[in-house]
């Protein structure tokens, strides 16, 4: 089971909420399709500028294995004002722990923020990957 | 979805199985960029049931293929092979192929997602030709054994010396108790090896012998992932990528497949692709890309925030140690040493023209 303290967009994207902002990352899935489970399989992350400012569901940056380019979509609208700093040169991390030291970007949640219906909870989501496996 | 006759195999051997051409193939087994290294030192299996595989009988078969392919056919020693392409009236190509001259017929192989297409062009220009053409994809599958020990694993399963068969030439051995099994010295890899031809329902019991014959020389079972990285290092084109209905042989400088010869006559494409060849302004390059990301299909090539080309493949080159690529850029751009960028989606990453090959085994001399 994976963590039931966040939501989840189909696109493989996780998001925990807090009052005022929101924690983004991606789920072991979205790691194991683009790297089959090589940590050495990733090769690039491209995170936003702090200050950015995403839409829920807008591309906020780019993730790259060996085989393919991925896009990360924000879960959530507000401005970026903390990307991950370790992320760039271990991507490792992603493979080894997705959750919590693999996180990408905080969002400091936008004042009309509402959480958006593609959203989908711990259950949701399990389902949604088990019909892909 | 076809599966080859190894499909349940892959699966067993863990392999990560994709959608290919129409085919559920392997794309891995484990690490993509181990597996390259793994040819490259040692040797790798690859399931090639997905190449379309045509026989071609009949008195004529020799003068038809000569009027639908841009190689010299009737100059095909018998037991060679050679590379040859399928082209449109207006000279771009429809498949890349190879043309095995045997005894009794012509053999062709054919790329999987074009069995269609091939197949329709041969029986639309076949009228008036007394020749017979059989789709023996489903009938028949394909191994290759490839990397600096795959011919010595080969060897213990043959009864026959393969020092015999030179390099795109073809024979016929015992191979794991199969009589008159074709073998041919041919591959994707840039690698000495072999690809083996087998009646569909002994495919899977040979790529377990050979698998469990090699092993003590380090073969592994390799993906179509690390087949095209490889191929890329060995500066061999791929259909929709160096080769498309946009981009023709000879800028793709494969020229050596291309003949205008008076005695071959006339064929599909063939005054149409002299003169492409006369006008054309871009030239096939490699590219090395020194930052973080390869290139990858579809991005434009820039000089000076101006787009002169397009990359055409890319991949981490762990032979190479970089990130590699081919682009089609404009003649005056194609000089090795000159210095482009790619746009990656919106950035721009430096790019160096290198000469192709990328990667070239020492061949060793073995006479037929």
């Amino acid at each position: 089971m994976r963590p039931d303290d966040r939501q989840y967009l189909p696109s493989h994207e996780w998001v925990k909420l807090d009052e005022h902002t929101a924690t983004s990352g991606i789920t072991d899935f979205a790691v194991d399709e683009l790297c089959s489970g090589n940590e050495g399989g990733l090769v690039y992350c491209d995170l936003p500028e702090l200050g950015r400012v995403v839409d829920a569901g807008e591309t906020f940056g780019e993730i790259e294995s060996v085989k393919a380019v991925s896009d990360l979509n924000s879960p959530v609208s507000g401005e970026v004002v903390e990307v991950n700093p370790e992320i760039e040169d271990h991507l490792e991390i992603l493979s080894d722990d997705p959750w919590d030291r693999g996180w990408l970007i905080r969002v400091k949640l936008s004042s009309d923020h509402v959480a958006k219906p593609e959203l989908l909870d711990v259950v949701a989501y399990e389902e949604l990957i088990a019909e892909k496996e | 979805m076809r599966h080859t006759p190894l499909h349940d195999t892959h699966a067993r051997l863990g392999g990560r199985l994709v959608e290919f051409g129409g085919w559920h193939m392997p794309v891995q087994y484990g690490p993509i960029l181990e597996e390259v290294k793994c040819v490259r030192e040692r040797a790798g299996l690859f399931d090639l049931g997905h190449m379309g595989r045509v026989r071609i009988t009949g008195p004529d078969r020799v003068r038809f293929l000569d009027a639908v392919t841009t190689n010299f056919v009737a100059r095909i020693p018998v037991g060679a092979i050679r590379y040859s392409l399928f082209c449109t009236p207006d000279g771009y190509p429809i498949d890349d192929l190879l043309v095995y001259m045997d005894e009794e017929c012509l053999r062709l192989v054919i790329n999987a997602s074009n069995i269609e297409a091939d197949l329709s062009y041969l029986y639309e220009h076949a009228t008036g030709y007394d020749v017979t053409i059989e789709d023996r994809t489903d009938a028949t599958t394909m191994i290759a054994i490839q990397g600096p020990e795959a011919v010595a694993i080969l060897a213990e399963a043959c009864s026959t010396d393969l020092s015999e068969i030179g390099y795109y030439r073809f024979g016929r051995s015992n191979l794991c108790s199969i009589p008159d099994t074709l073998l041919s010295r041919t591959g994707y890899t840039g690698e000495d090896g072999f690809e083996i031809y087998l009646r569909a329902e002994d495919g899977e019991s040979v790529w377990n012998a050979l698998l469990e014959l090699g092993r003590p020389r380090g073969l592994e079972p390799i993906g179509l992932g690390a087949r095209d990285t490889l191929r890329l290092e060995a500066g061999m084109a791929l259909y929709g990528h160096e080769l498309s209905p946009e981009h023709h042989a000879l800028e793709a400088g494969l020229a050596f497949a291309v003949s205008f010869a008076e005695e071959k006559g006339d064929w599909v494409g063939r005054d149409a692709l002299k003169a492409l060849g006369e006008t054309g302004t871009r030239t096939l390059v490699g590219v090395t890309a020194a930052g973080k990301r390869p290139p990858r299909m579809g991005y434009p090539v820039l000089v000076d925030g101006i787009q002169v080309g397009e990359i055409r493949s890319g991949s981490v080159s762990p032979t190479l140690g970089t990130n590699i690529g081919t682009a089609y850029v404009e003649d005056a751009h194609a000089a090795p040493g000159t210095e482009l960028a790619m746009d990656i989606r919106g950035k721009n990453a430096p790019l160096l023209v290198h000469p192709l090959p990328f990667y070239s085994r020492k061949r060793q001399a073995k006479t037929s």
